[in-house]
């Protein structure tokens, strides 16, 4: 990236990194530009639709195996000789095109877990994924968003792709984060407020004295729920706190890029947070939030604690510090799901997986599973879950007339401990 | 590349469902699914159409699913070009890439009369003219890429003109 186009005036952060990428001094909200990426993701379900569109194309080999990568995660291990079929197709095109960043059983994680996990992340990167949470690498101040299958079928034979350059709205949270109060109450909070059109097309900037104290994992939790209120991406600019994550992980020299003074937004929305409680999502969607002392009497046959949004090690620290010498309440099942190979590895090592084996919840290998209600976890007619994924849309975990409600590892943990919705205070 | 038909005129938040129903999904074919373009909100719609016209519509045209379909059928029916207020982003991207133009517009759709008046469209310069009245309207306008991947009929066969023969 040339940094000359890093020292413009009056652009936010995506905004740079597009017209960077374009080669042009400036880019607005509107633009259509034509760019080179980083980096092109695809997944069991989506891959192998590129794949046969690809070979319909007519190309021979790809433009470049390493900007490639593809993770089988949907339904891993294979549920059935349908979607084993589906990773084979996906192995196979891997092992023809010597695609290195394919990841199988045991070295997989769910994928957007595992991309940043593996360095693949990085501030000023331009990514595109066929899966709509690609936004979450916005988190380390890439520009990151999903697209269709064709789109990564022609990225991965030209390596380039076209954009509509988003306007940005900034989100500023104020104050202080109460006690059990994380990044998944933030973004939850504020699809509540926005609701699931509330950012279409747009940037979604999230900053202010919270976000800059706020962990990885929360940032990750928070940029993967942008599409949740219909962005296009979602992002926070790059810090320390970023810097000390991508050590040793990301070894090639990058750029940061940040917003300047004097951006132009669409909008700037500010919240003070001090004194929100955790929220929850009701069904059926992302945008119906309430705070959990509004979740009255909400039984529980099933709880989650997973996923792209939260299956990270601050995630399951959370849970097992409330899990620890407690029991699952007798008539619910609590399913743990370390998102990542790695992220299982550092909780074993931590002894949160012996907790949670004790607190008689199943643990389970990364997989994405119950959350889009694949397997490892489905729903039964009349069922009610509570699950901290990102959608809760009807028949999503399940039958159509079960429910999901979500929220954060620490309402789930507490949650499943008392058999229905509660504060993780009233069983601490 | 100038575009100019009679206009028909949609309302805000026409969901893909609505532009081309669930029920017809089994076919990818353009003209198949053209037969049923509209159906469940204007049922003689796919009768009443002429290749060229031009569909209108407030904000958010094609929320909904991320189905290829809807601009597919669109686009099987004949309808040269779609201006909206606003589209949602994902049915934005797929008409591109299967190649039928749409183009952004804020002002000047509220008084079009469906069947009756007509657009001229400049996608290269982002002009939309009510051909009744003359008035002329702004619109961002299509990069040269955008214009030739919409010409050769979309994504696929774009980066195979351009990129096929050197592989
Ligand atoms: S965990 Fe859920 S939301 Fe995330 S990639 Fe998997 S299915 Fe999609």
């Amino acid at each position: 990236m040339n940094k000359d186009h890093l020292q413009k005036h009056g652009s936010t952060m995506v905004e740079k990194i597009l017209a960077a990428k374009a080669g042009q001094a400036r880019v607005s909200p509107g633009d259509l530009v034509m760019i080179k990426v980083d980096l092109a993701l695809g997944n069991d379900v989506t891959a192998p639709v590129a794949i046969r569109e690809f070979e319909r194309i007519g190309f021979k080999r790809v433009y470049n195996p390493d900007l490639i990568v593809l993770v089988p995660d949907h339904f891993t291990p294979n549920k059935d000789i349908a979607s084993a079929e589906q990773v084979q197709i996906v192995r196979r095109f891997a092992e023809q095109h010597g695609i290195k960043h394919f990841y199988d059983v045991g070295r997989m994680g769910i994928e957007h877990a595992l991309l940043p996990e593996k360095g693949l992340v990085w501030p000023g990167a331009v990514i595109i994924g066929a899966d709509s949470h690609t936004c979450t690498y916005g988190a380390l101040g890439a520009f990151a968003t999903g697209v269709g299958s064709t789109d990564l079928a022609a990225a991965m034979a030209i390596g380039e792709t076209w954009f509509k350059v988003p306007g940005t709205t900034r989100f500023e949270y104020h104050g202080f984060l109460p006690p059990w109060v994380s990044g998944k109450d933030l973004i939850l909070y504020t699809i509540g407020k926005i609701g699931v059109e509330g950012a279409r097309y747009q940037a979604m900037e999230f900053a202010g004295p919270v976000i800059d104290k706020l962990g990885i994992d929360g940032r990750m939790t928070m940029a993967n729920m942008a599409i949740e209120a219909g962005a296009k991406c979602g992002y926070i600019q790059p810090d320390q706190i970023t810097f000390d994550y991508l050590k040793d992980r990301v070894t090639r020299p990058y750029y940061p890029v940040y917003s300047d003074q004097d951006a132009v937004y669409a909008k700037t929305i500010s919240y003070v947070v001090s004194d929100l409680e955790p929220q929850i999502a009701f069904p059926p969607s992302p945008d119906n939030v309430f705070p959990v002392s509004e979740a009255q009497n909400i039984v529980l046959d099933q709880v989650v604690i997973g996923s792209c949004t939260n299956g990270r090690i601050d995630d399951l620290r959370v849970a097992a510090a409330i899990l620890k010498g407690k029991k699952v309440h007798p008539k619910t099942r609590l399913l743990v799901i370390p998102a990542t190979q790695e992220i299982y590895g550092t909780a074993l090592e931590e002894g949160l997986l012996k907790i949670f084996v004790d607190a008689e919840a199943a643990v389970s290998t990364p997989t994405c599973g119950p959350c889009l209600g694949g397997h490892m976890g489905i729903l039964a007619k009349g069922e009610v879950a509570l699950s901290t994924t990102n959608r809760n849309f009807v028949g999503r975990m399940g039958h159509p007339e079960s429910e999901v409600y979500l929220c954060s590892p620490a309402v789930a943990a507490a949650s499943a401990v008392a058999g229905r919705i509660v504060h993780p205070e009233e069983v601490i | 590349m100038i575009l100019e038909g009679t206009v028909w005129v949609f309302g805000d938040n026409i969901d893909t469902d609505a532009i081309i129903a669930a029920r017809y999904l089994s076919t990818i074919v353009p003209e198949e699914l053209a037969e049923h373009l509209m159906e469940d909100i204007w049922p003689e719609f796919p009768r009443l159409i002429k290749p060229g016209d031009l569909i209108v519509a407030g904000s958010n045209f094609g929320c909904g699913s991320s189905r290829e379909h809807a601009p597919l059928a669109i686009k099987g029916a004949g309808i040269s070009c779609v201006v909206a207020r606003s589209f949602a982003r994902i049915f934005y991207r797929n008409a591109i890439n299967i190649g039928l133009p749409i183009l952004e517009c804020e002002e000047g759709l509220d008084t079009l009369r469906s069947g009756m008046d007509r657009l001229q469209v400049d996608l290269g310069q982002g002009l939309v003219t009510n051909v009744q009245n003359g008035d002329i309207y702004h619109s961002a306008p299509f990069p040269p890429f955008m214009q030739e991947l919409i010409e050769r009929g979309g994504l696929v066969a774009y980066v195979k003109a351009k990129f096929g023969v050197k592989y």
